[in-house]
């Protein structure tokens, strides 16, 4: 060797152990099912098992374990004991958290660095968090008596599909709601797995269920009657639908969805910190965030010392096998993803942006798109107004703060935003005139159980997270 | 081959520039540099950076103790640091305290060790608390003696006071009487200067002024040698040389025991000031320990165990 490249550090995946085929979770017990559809390691295009697609009938018998199991044991526990099963959940994901990781990685594609760092330890951190609200709930601002709403139906998405099941069940179940969750279909495994880990804390059954299947099933648990809330994390046309479905049905909702981040950074920036927060917030899980950074604003000044160093810094970008423990960007979730980034990019070129990318070789197999940025963005582009979703940045500039404001306000959106500055008085000024749910100054992409995190205009309604999230579980708690 | 075209040497030249490099986040740098501490470095490109890592080490002994006898010791050892095994490359420099540079000049002559770099303390090192006629006598010695790199410290106490003109001089003079016959390093002692903002500081000082090398620390503070603030150095220089087209060294010096932590300077300069400074002559690390332990490994890569501390050497 002549140089310093770094050899292969796979992570074993001895880990973890895929069944060929999973049933449902439904009442404590996997349940086999009739159809089935396959799951793929989106890395590589192998088939890693076969998943149920839950017909009607399933999804009624979920509701009604869950119903059951709420009249029965879950309303009727003292809440110091539903801490208790909170409590154990989170340790056994802590316990099995490499499994849980390795698997993660198999199924969606994001990179073992981030499973391992990211998805499972805040997976495991949201458990412990709401598992500490169960028996304090009368403290928490809804009254003195709070109400749980009954049985929910939890609709997650599969960009990171462990985080957002504990981001759902921990606070439901803590509140003292029953759960019937179904996962997205190309990432089912994990929550799989935590059904097992259900098992292994002897859960009570039917507290939570777990049906797989596309968005049939989903239709199917949101239009049922037997549901007292429907709680959605995925994109906005999807939300607008079941918003329309739910309105009228005296059922609650709460809706995270769509984002395009402005990441606003002002001359008077950590040029070198800012870059890497532009790369954590564009590239972090292959850019599949909702709260991604993905418009940056950058103070005209500095735009090309900031570009400059960005690409500098994109040239280190470890792209590939996303069992690597060096790797820093992942696989495409899908093949599906991968056509709505393609189509975006070309429409981008069209419109005059000035794509670049780091030479980079992606693998042959699987779904992969390379880090891209593109300059010369203005507003009227719709690589500036609409979700890629994907690792691709579109880059705007600004000439006085108030210009940024108005820019990165003049969305549809409202999920996320950064402000890079170390000037403490316009950090503080500029978060109180942006109109987005969570503002970072100075990082990105910083999550933590305590902190509520939704979204402004079609970003979303309610709040995940921290005392403001419990609301949304609670009777009447969204309207506080 | 000095050049002071972007300051003038005056205090308000300096400050002026200074003032246009943009601050540290510390929550930021922090984080970058944990995240490149979690690389996996794997067979051959541990063998790699092994091998690199024995030819960045700047072998040192800075003790009240040191004798003419362990000086010869740490020489032998330096140039041969395995005696059983020829393939394995010399450290980059034995470094002494000024006195004992002529022992090891000598010594390393005897045994055919003329083209190892012999580096100097100086300065009034550690602490650099003395006046500039005894700091450039000091200087004067260790290069009369043979030293053929010169690491001396900042005044961090001007610096610290705001007395950054002051810095610059001491440096520039030290520099003008290294001449071409000493490579100049400057320790910042970064665990004094405390703040990342004042590392980026020193470290533009120090190159501005002729620095061949900027290093963290002298080894008798701590914190010594944190990746974050060998991060923030090596952006400094990577900066500097997109400025001005010289590639200026970083020494990561202190608290650098293992292989483990000396894989990870080298992950930092790989990806961070980039691959052209992953060579002896743009990066050193100060160590005494940590040459024990990269032979052990070293022999542990190439026979699949690892051998008993007895195999290798003790000096």
């Amino acid at each position: 060797m002549s140089a310093f490249e770094y050899a292969p550090a796979p992570e074993s995946r001895a880990v973890v152990s895929i069944e060929p085929e999973y049933g449902l979770f439904i009442n404590g017990k996997f349940v086999k099912g009739k159809k089935h559809f396959p799951s793929i390691n989106p890395a590589t295009g192998e088939k890693l098992s076969n998943i149920t697609q839950a017909s009607n009938a399933d999804v009624d018998k979920a509701v009604l374990a869950a119903r059951s199991a709420y009249q029965k044991t879950w309303s009727k526990m003292a809440p110091a004991q539903r801490a208790k099963y909170l409590y154990r959940i989170a340790r056994i994901l802590q316990e099995r958290a490499r499994e849980f990781a390795v698997l993660e990685t198999l199924d969606n594609g994001k990179p073992i660095r981030e499973s391992r760092d990211v998805d499972v330890p805040l997976a495991a951190a949201h458990f412990f968090y709401h598992a500490g609200w169960a028996d304090k709930l009368q403290h928490a601002g809804f009254g003195s008596a709070p109400k749980p709403h009954g049985v929910v139906g939890q609709i997650i998405p599969w960009n990171f599909p462990l985080l957002m099941l504990a981001w759902k069940i921990a606070p439901a179940l803590a509140t003292g709601n029953t759960v019937v969750l179904k996962p997205a279909e190309s990432t089912s495994l994990t929550a799989l797995l935590f059904a097992q880990v259900c098992q292994q804390a002897e859960l009570p059954a039917g507290v939570v269920n777990i049906v797989t299947g596309d968005g049939a099933v989903g239709a199917a648990l949101v239009n049922h009657p037997g549901i007292d809330k429907i709680a959605f994390t995925g994109s906005t046309d999807v939300g607008k639908i079941i918003a329309r479905s739910v309105a009228h049905s005296g059922k609650s909702l709460t809706l995270e969805l769509g984002g395009k981040g402005a990441n606003i950074v002002f001359e008077d920036a950590a040029i070198d910190e800012a870059v890497e927060g532009i790369v954590n917030g564009i590239f972090f899980n292959q850019g599949h965030v909702c709260c991604a950074g993905s418009r940056l604003l950058i103070q005209e000044g500095i735009h090309d010392e900031v570009v400059g160093k960005l690409k500098v810094r994109m040239a280190k970008i470890r792209v590939g096998d996303p069992m690597d423990k060096n790797t820093d960007l992942g696989a495409i979730n899908s093949a599906e993803q991968l056509m709505k980034i393609n189509e975006l990019v070309d429409y981008g070129k069209k419109e005059g942006g000035e794509i670049w990318s780091p030479q980079c070789t992606l693998p042959s197999k699987g779904f992969w798109f390379a880090p891209t940025i593109f300059s010369g963005v203005t507003q009227a582009h719709r690589i500036a107004r609409e979700e890629i979703f994907g690792p691709v940045l579109s880059i705007l500039t600004f000439r006085t703060p108030q210009e940024a404001i108005e820019k990165a306000n003049n969305t549809p959106f409202g999920l996320s935003a950064g402000i890079w500055s170390e000037k403490g008085s316009r950090t503080l000024w500029a978060s109180n005139q942006l109109k987005a749910g969570v503002i970072w100054a100075n990082t990105f992409n910083k999550f933590d159980p305590a902190s509520p995190f939704g979204g402004y205009k079609e970003s979303g309604w309610g709040r995940e997270g921290g005392r403001h999230g419990l609301g949304s579980y609670i009777k009447g708690g969204d309207h506080e | 081959m000095i050049t002071y075209s972007i300051v003038d040497g005056t205090e308000s030249s300096l400050k002026n520039f200074l003032k246009t490099l943009p601050g540290v986040d510390q929550v930021g740098a922090e984080a970058r540099a944990a995240m490149l501490g979690t690389r996996s470095i794997k067979a051959a490109s541990k063998n790699y950076a092994i091998e690199l890592a024995i030819s960045m080490v700047d072998l040192t002994t800075l003790e009240g103790a040191d004798t003419p006898g362990k000086v010869r010791a740490l020489c032998s050892k330096g140039l041969r640091p395995d005696p059983t095994d020829a393939t394995v490359p010399h450290v980059g420099a034995i470094c002494v305290y000024n006195d004992m540079v002529s022992t090891a000049r000598q010594h390393l002559d005897s045994i055919g060790g003329s083209d190892l770099p012999i580096a100097a303390v100086s300065t009034a090192f550690p602490s650099g608390r003395a006046s500039m006629p005894v700091k450039i006598h000091d200087t004067q010695d260790a290069i009369d003696a043979g030293a053929t790199e010169i690491d001396m410290v900042i005044d961090r106490g001007a610096f610290l006071s705001g007395r950054f003109g002051e810095v610059f001089e001491e440096i520039k003079i030290i520099k003008e009487l290294c001449g071409d016959r000493a490579h100049l390093k400057v320790i910042l002692e970064t665990g004094e200067l405390v703040t990342y903002d004042n590392v980026r500081k020193a470290s533009y000082i120090a190159m501005l002024a002729g620095a061949d090398f900027i290093k963290t620390s002298t080894g008798k503070v701590t914190p010594a040698a944190t990746a974050p603030v060998v991060l923030v150095m090596l952006e400094a220089v990577r900066d500097y040389y997109e400025l001005t087209g010289t590639r200026i060294g970083v020494k990561a010096a202190g608290g650098i025991r293992t292989t483990k932590d000396a894989i990870k300077q080298l992950v930092l300069v790989n990806e961070t000031a980039g691959p052209e400074w992953l060579n002896p002559a743009l990066f050193r690390i100060g160590a005494s320990a940590l040459l024990n332990d990269l032979l052990q490994q070293r022999m542990k890569m190439r026979e699949g165990r690892y051998a008993s501390p007895n195999y290798v050497t003790i000096d």
